[in-house]
């Protein structure tokens, strides 16, 4: 405040107009520098006061019988159970592998693509983990550390994601994908082992989670506000449950899916 | 080389390009069957490696998909060479100056084959592998029609004095039959391409029902009860009305051979060579439509829609033969009541 006295006395002691421009310029960006300071306050306070989601995925109803899988020779002596793994559930109903996002509270808002890349490995004749999600245009490295050779082939369904289909040999090198679109369930393959598939969904924002085998999930530093959040799981359907985060702590949020 | 009409080592040799056409039809169906179509993913190479020096071990030992694959290969490779070397005989040797253009279209065919099944592979196109799929039984039928008219059965069909008279809608309907066969096999080749064999996973209803609905609610239930180690991608509306346009086809060619047979007996007698050989037409076709039922009822086991393929490769040959072979008999037909006149009893004619 003592400045801007100054100043105006400073510039009402001359006699032409281009002082007083100059003044109103000059003080117009000292309220702009102050503006954006604050606005940066306000972001770093978002950042400080946003919650978490947490939750359990339950799911009701006797699931079919796990299918049999052919495995050739070769897989079979690695391969944990040659078992599909449609649903992997616990003793208490536990629903592992059910994908939880956001579905709507995030429009407009744009975040930052995560620098560490997404990792899918190919462990046993099976991609691990089975259900993840990672960002749009971060990359997905796709690893195997089977002691044979895997075909990768993600299949996108979206247009903009573009298909790829790469060999990649033992303990070699980390295969890159980045997907551009958002596409819920985005499928690996492995045509030389038709049972192996991972499925990735690719998502605008980092708020989602995978359920684990307790079937519980955490989607963590979502900003204050009220949300939309979804659980799909690949067989079991899908259910969306409205929350409001607190500016700090965890708002809970159960999902109920039920055996098909 | 002097040109002739009759050569029987090119005759045989044609029989024998056949036969391994009709081997690599089997082995591209067991591709298929078994989702190994991208099991290789690159082409001409497999794997880096000069296709006819890829190692056994990784050949034999590595996995199904890639055995079945580079085998589909190998056999299609095989095949183009045979058929070059028909081509190239044919032309030489053969006084027929339209058989040897059919070589010549044949050689063509081949090799614009392998650079489908390449581009289906590096272009990610399903199209593209129906479109293989389609040409291949084409094919088949072409290199059978070149070694059918080499062969002693066409010389004596076309040097006979008589004719038959048939009814006048058995040829017809056997043209019909065999191009509604075409049909058939671009609409499973279709089905096989975009997985979609088990859209209908039931027979002979379709979900219970005679025709099933295909709403987006029911399309998302149906999807989530399909359990497959394959995870076949999620059906679409358009895939069962491709599956049921599949059943209807199978149902109308049933019928058109079931009446080919029958219009068969009524212009020859009942024991002449073309009534019989109609007559296991359609025991062949019916034949294809049980392991049509069976590769829904066996949840599309490898091996029996493999034989639903090459059975279906077999009808199409089998039928546009008959086709064929009855033309120089119809188009001498003067007569009525024409097989006691024209083919004695137990005629080898068309055997």
């Amino acid at each position: 405040m003592k400045n801007f006295t100054n100043n105006l006395r400073l510039i009402l002691s001359g006699d032409n107009l281009l002082p007083i421009l100059n003044f109103f310029t000059l003080e117009i960006m000292k309220l702009n520098r102050r503006f954006m300071a604050f606005a940066a306050l306000v972001a770093s306070l978002q950042l400080v006061s946003a919650g978490d989601v947490t939750g359990k995925i339950t799911l009701k109803g006797t699931p079919p019988p796990e299918k049999d899988i052919p495995v050739d020779p070769a897989c079979g002596k690695i391969h944990p159970t040659k078992k599909t793994r449609l649903y992997v559930v616990g003793s208490g109903g536990e629903l592992a592998d059910t994908f939880i996002y956001v579905k709507d509270g995030l429009t407009g808002k744009t975040f930052p693509v995560p620098e560490k890349g997404h990792l899918i490995d190919q462990v046993g004749c099976e991609y691990t983990p089975y259900v993840s999600g990672a960002m749009a245009n971060q990359k997905i490295l796709v690893r195997n550390s089977d002691p044979l050779l895997h075909n990768v082939h993600p299949i996108p369904t979206v247009a903009g994601n573009k298909e790829a289909n790469i060999a990649q040999m033992p303990k070699s090198k980390d295969l890159e994908f980045t997907f551009a679109k958002e596409e819920p369930f985005l499928r690996f393959k492995c045509d030389v082992h038709p049972w192996m598939f991972s499925y990735v969904s690719i998502m605008n924002h980092p708020f989602y989670a995978t359920s684990g085998k307790d079937g519980t999930f955490k989607i963590t530093g979502l900003p204050a506000g009220k949300y939309t959040i979804e659980a799909n799981h690949r067989k079991a359907g899908k259910q969306t449950v409205e929350v409001e985060v607190p500016e700090s702590g965890s708002k809970e949020a159960n999902f109920t899916l039920e055996a098909k | 080389m002097a040109r002739t009409t009759r050569n029987p080592a090119l005759a045989a040799f044609a029989v024998f390009t056949a036969i391994s056409t009709f081997f690599l039809i089997t082995v591209g169906g067991l591709v298929t069957s078994h989702g190994a179509g991208m099991a290789v993913p690159d082409w001409p190479t497999t794997y880096g490696y000069n296709m006819f020096a890829f190692p056994f071990s990784m050949w034999l030992f590595t996995g199904d998909g890639i055995f079945f694959e580079h085998s589909h290969r190998l056999v299609a490779s095989a095949v183009g060479f045979f058929t070059t070397i028909l081509a190239v005989w044919l032309w030489i040797n053969e006084e027929r100056r339209w058989l040897r253009w059919l070589g010549v279209i044949a050689f063509l065919a081949v090799c614009f084959q392998g650079l489908l099944g390449g581009l289906r592979v590096t272009l990610y196109k399903d199209e593209i592998g129906i479109f293989h799929a389609t040409l291949a039984q084409l094919f088949f039928l072409l290199v059978a029609a070149i070694a059918f008219f080499l062969s002693k059965t066409w010389q004596r069909l076309t040097a006979r004095s008589g004719s038959i008279e048939f009814h006048r809608y058995f040829r017809p309907a056997l043209l019909s039959a065999s191009v509604l066969i075409i049909l058939q096999l671009a609409l499973g080749a279709s089905m096989r391409h975009q997985h979609a064999g088990l859209a209908v996973p039931d027979f002979p209803l379709a979900y219970g029902k005679v025709w099933p609905p295909t709403d987006p609610a029911f399309l998302e239930e149906a999807n989530r009860k399909r359990h497959d180690h394959r995870d076949f991608h999620p059906i679409t509306a358009g895939q069962i009305h491709l599956h049921m346009t599949h059943r209807l086809t199978a149902c109308a060619i049933l019928l058109l051979i079931g009446a080919c047979a029958v219009l068969s007996r009524k212009a020859a007698n009942a024991n002449s060579t073309v009534a019989k050989l109609t007559a296991a037409w359609f025991g062949l076709i019916l034949l294809q439509a049980l392991l049509g039922a069976y590769t829904v009822w066996s949840n599309k086991a490898a091996d029996i829609a493999t034989a639903h393929v090459a059975v279906g490769a077999l009808s199409l040959v089998f039928g546009s033969l008959l086709y064929i072979g009855t033309a120089p008999l119809a188009a001498r037909a003067t007569v009525r009541d024409p097989i006691a006149a024209s083919i004695p009893e137990g005629s080898p004619a068309l055997g």
